[in-house]
């Protein structure tokens, strides 16, 4: 099987039938470590490539005033138990561009792989990016995944951003992600993650809300079953008049598994307000029974709580 | 034993669940004491009780919640020994429970949990029944953005839908508004006419008086069993006679 059918084929792990790779109304870049094995764009979308020993350098600009109607697939991964792929990527929104970008990372079969992310994404005044990132790195266990990204949100522009890794099993996880939010700009940061084994996570999400009435929300749900551990910071800076952010951060602990979260709020106008959130524990105990008193059983419960938590 | 006595309890039917000298301890304090009840097949039976007498407790023990276990005593539901069995499978020989105060479950939606364990059953008749329109709150989820009263009636139509032989409901009018609390009645009475019976903790004389029969818990025991109104009657009267003051600490005058 080609390195392009083997990406196509682990495309379900994370939730997106194979076919939208034929459909010609969807931008796309399919690249395996450095290489890429398949492109195509849209009116409005211009993309620049560039792929050298070191890195797989992009260039993705949405044309002002533009909207891409359906979501740009970036699908990025090693068909290879071991390599390195570093993607270094600058994604521009003009002014009043729309679009959204759904990427994807397969590792199928790593088993010593790294996988770094180097995003700029720069959204212009009254633009707005939805940035769905989904991740499936095989049962082995053995990856580095580094996604890394400096968002900045311009005035009265909105930023949603989605990260899931919900099955398979990733080894090390570090995600750091800053996002500067200017004059009523939003950005909202959502993760959802499933670790197991002797996986470990780390998290950073930090916000700095410049802008007056810059809005924000981090939201984070980690799950964690046998050895896994995770560290969870999410920072908050509210710097201007009418600013307003808030952190919701879940972890749930199971088996020998250990989690911590580390609230940074920090306001500095005394019209900006900044509200925390945080629960860590193991799954809760009334809901657990709850559950159980309609008669299922106790694993059956648990999956059906952490399922809910995960969406 | 007396020869009438026999051959009336001869004629009792067997109870569909048969309490005897139950006690239980939590944190070292003893909640119930050789508490006795028994609850007929297709029976409404209220427990009426005064704050912290220990009427949540027996049902947490009755269900299997972790942390609540008997230190002595026996229960019987459908002949079998429910003490022995873990929660689920006293769930799946017909009983449940309603939480005085409903869990809250981030992102699982109304539909689900309605129909949870018979996924084929449609959720809607069971929410309709509840007074709640299927079209506004099939896809809400069962967090924190419902109101205490529309969780309190989602827990009821969960209930209902599973079609339990007993529901222990915990004040289930607790939170309810006044208009509503007819719909809550008439759900009580779904449960019974679908063959079910229910234990019913409540506080609200109204309730009650929908019940076959009532009884009254005191201090961890049971000192009153009877029609709904002479247990209401005996519960206002603080008419302890059976207790003697020896167990709720009241004296008479
Ligand atoms: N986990 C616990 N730890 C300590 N005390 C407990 C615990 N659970 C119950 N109790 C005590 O047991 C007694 C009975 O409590 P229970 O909740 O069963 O009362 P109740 O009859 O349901 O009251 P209410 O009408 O207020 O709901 C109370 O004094 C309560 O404080
Ligand atoms: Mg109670």
């Amino acid at each position: 099987m080609s390195d392009l059918e083997t990406l196509r084929h682990t495309l379900p792990m994370v939730g997106t039938e194979p076919s939208i790779l034929d459909d010609t109304g969807i931008a796309h870049v399919v690249a395996h470590g450095h290489r890429i094995l398949s492109r195509r764009t849209v009116p409005g979308l211009r993309v620049e490539l560039e792929e050298t020993p070191d890195a797989l350098i992009g260039q993705l600009t949405v044309e002002a005033g533009a909207t891409i109607a359906q979501p740009v697939h970036l699908c990025f991964g090693l068909t290879d138990p071991t390599g390195v792929q570093q993607i270094t990527i600058d994604v521009q929104l003009q002014e009043g561009a729309q679009a959204r970008i759904l990427s994807h990372c397969l590792f199928p079969v790593a088993q010593a792989a790294q996988h770094r992310m180097q995003a700029v994404m720069t959204i212009g005044p009254g633009a707005s990016l939805t940035y769905t990132e989904g991740h499936y790195h095989g049962l082995h266990g053995g990856m580095q995944v580094l996604p890394h990204a400096t968002i900045t949100v311009g005035q009265g522009a909105r930023y949603f951003s989605d990260f899931s890794l919900l099955s398979g099993s990733v080894g090390h996880l570090d995600i750091d992600y800053r996002v500067d939010v200017e004059e009523d700009g939003l950005a909202e940061l959502s993760a959802k993650i499933l670790a197991h084994k002797t996986d470990r996570i780390t998290l950073k999400e930090a916000v700095v809300l410049r802008g007056e009435r810059a809005r924000s929300l981090i939201r984070s749900r980690v799950v964690l079953e046998d050895e896994a551990r995770a560290e969870i910071t999410g920072i908050t800076e509210a710097h201007a008049a009418g600013a307003r952010g808030h952190v919701d951060c879940m972890e749930v602990v199971q088996g020998r598994a250990q989690a911590s979260a580390i609230p940074i709020v920090k306001v500095c106008h005394p019209g900006a307000k900044v509200t925390h959130e945080a629960a860590i524990g193991s799954v809760d105990k009334q809901a657990l029974e709850t559950l159980m008193a309609r008669g299922l059983s106790p694993e059956q419960a648990v999956e059906l709580i952490v399922s809910g938590i995960l969406r | 034993m007396h020869r009438h006595l026999r051959s009336y309890c001869l004629l009792m039917p067997t109870p569909l669940l048969d309490i005897r000298g139950l006690t239980c301890e939590v944190a070292h304090h003893r909640i119930l004491d050789r508490l006795d009840l028994t609850v007929q097949a297709g029976e409404i039976h209220a427990l009426l009780g005064a704050n912290g007498s220990g009427k949540t407790t027996l049902a947490y023990l009755l269900m299997g919640c972790d942390g609540y276990q008997a230190s002595a005593g026996q229960v019987l539901f459908r002949g079998a020994d429910l003490l022995a069995l873990p929660l689920h499978e006293r769930a799946r020989l017909g009983l449940t429970l309603a939480w005085q105060e409903p869990a809250r479950f981030e992102g699982i939606t109304v539909r689900e949990y309605v129909s949870l364990g018979h996924r084929q059953q449609n959720p809607e008749p069971a929410l309709r029944q509840v007074g709640l329109d299927p079209e506004r709150y099939l896809a809400r989820r069962v967090d924190k953005g419902l109101s205490g009263g529309e969780r309190h009636r989602i827990e009821l139509a969960a209930v209902l839908s599973m079609k339990p032989k007993l529901a222990i409901l915990d004040e289930p009018t607790a939170g309810i508004d006044m208009l509503s609390i007819g719909h809550i009645i008439d759900i009580i009475r779904a449960l019974k006419r679908a063959g079910g019976s229910v234990l019913l903790i409540t506080h609200q004389e109204d309730v009650a008086l929908i019940a076959d029969r009532a009884s009254q818990l005191c201090a961890g025991r049971i000192i009153y069993s009877g029609s709904p109104r002479e247990a209401v009657a005996h519960f206002r009267g603080r008419n302890c006679v059976r207790c003697d003051g020896e167990i709720c600490g009241y004296v008479r005058p």
